[in-house]
């Protein structure tokens, strides 16, 4: 067994509402100094020693980002 | 005329879109999410709602649903196909329409009567109005702000394929205002706000939505 990794953000030029709620909330909680928060998502997969990396590719690009507003990375990390 | 409804887990909006089909006297053909076939159908309604709980991003996973890979190949044949909120979100994940729908800009559900403008009268579901018409439909979403890079936006707007423009105040965020799409062939709509909501003024703001479901009947009636 690997895991993988797979990193989603918005990309840079589609708002991010979330994002910019999280970093309007920090100056509130005493927090200074933070300029600007993007918000995306983490997934943590647990896969098969077989499956190769253009598989994995597929998967990001099909399924867990969306190519029209979303980048996003894979890595294989120790378990 | 016979159309199918599609359920979903989480879909919401089935039974109303049900309904306007009747009140445009067509027969309503409930599918399944499960269903490997669309049961003869002349269109089908992708309805609104939470499909699969949201989950991931709102219609990602319906779109790998049994019954949408039929829905994709009848598409790309021609048949009708209406996507409403949930629904225009699973047809744009389903790259049956371009373009993302993404978080509203201000993060608020907007809930509220809305006025749209009627810019293109040449859809499938779309012949029954006249081109400028501004109609009063419900908008209820959390996630309608449409969103698609310059060349795709260019391509909608010199091809005439925004079918529903918001008028007022943009409720979500959307590109150019843009409440509704169509694809190059006229045959598939997305939309945000729900005409289904809108087809009697007895449990809705307007009848303004039923003409959606008339101009379907005529697109049947005549292929």
């Amino acid at each position: 067994m690997a895991r993988v990794v797979v990193d989603v953000m918005p990309k840079p030029e589609i708002l991010d509402p979330q994002g910019q709620a999280v970093a309007n909330a920090l100056p509130r909680l005493g927090f200074d100094g933070v300029t600007a928060v993007r918000q995306g998502k983490h997934f943590e997969l647990e896969v098969a020693d077989d499956v190769d990396d253009a598989t994995l590719a597929k998967i990001a690009e099909t399924f867990l980002a969306n190519p029209v507003i979303e980048d996003w990375t894979v890595r294989r990390v120790e378990a | 005329m016979r159309v199918g409804v599609i359920t979903f887990p989480g879909t919401l909006d089935d039974v109303d879109a049900q309904r306007a089909v009747r009140y445009a006297d067509g027969e309503a053909v409930p599918l399944w999410h499960g269903d490997h076939d669309l049961k003869g159908v002349d269109a089908v309604i992708v309805p609104g709602g939470f499909s699969y709980g949201d989950y991931l991003r709102c219609g990602a996973i319906a779109r790998f649903a049994p019954v949408m890979q039929e829905v994709i190949e009848a598409a790309n044949k021609g048949m009708p196909v209406l996507g409403i909120c949930n629904g225009f979100q699973v047809l744009a994940e389903a790259h049956l329409l371009p373009g993302a729908l993404t978080r509203n800009h201000k993060l608020h559900f907007v809930c509220r009567d809305q006025w749209l403008k009627v810019e293109n009268t040449s859809t499938a579901w779309t012949t029954r109005y006249d081109e400028g018409a501004e109609i009063l439909v419900p908008l209820k979403s959390g996630e309608g702000g449409y969103q698609a890079d310059e060349d795709t936006l260019k391509e909608l707007e010199d091809n005439g394929r925004v079918v529903f423009r918001y008028v007022g105040d943009n409720p979500n965020g959307s590109r150019n205002n843009i409440a509704g799409i169509t694809n190059a062939r006229g045959n598939v709509v997305g939309l945000m706000p729900h005409p289904e909501h809108a087809i009697d003024a007895l449990t809705g703001p307007t009848d303004d939505g039923l003409g959606m479901f008339l101009s379907l009947l005529d697109t049947v009636v005549k292929a």
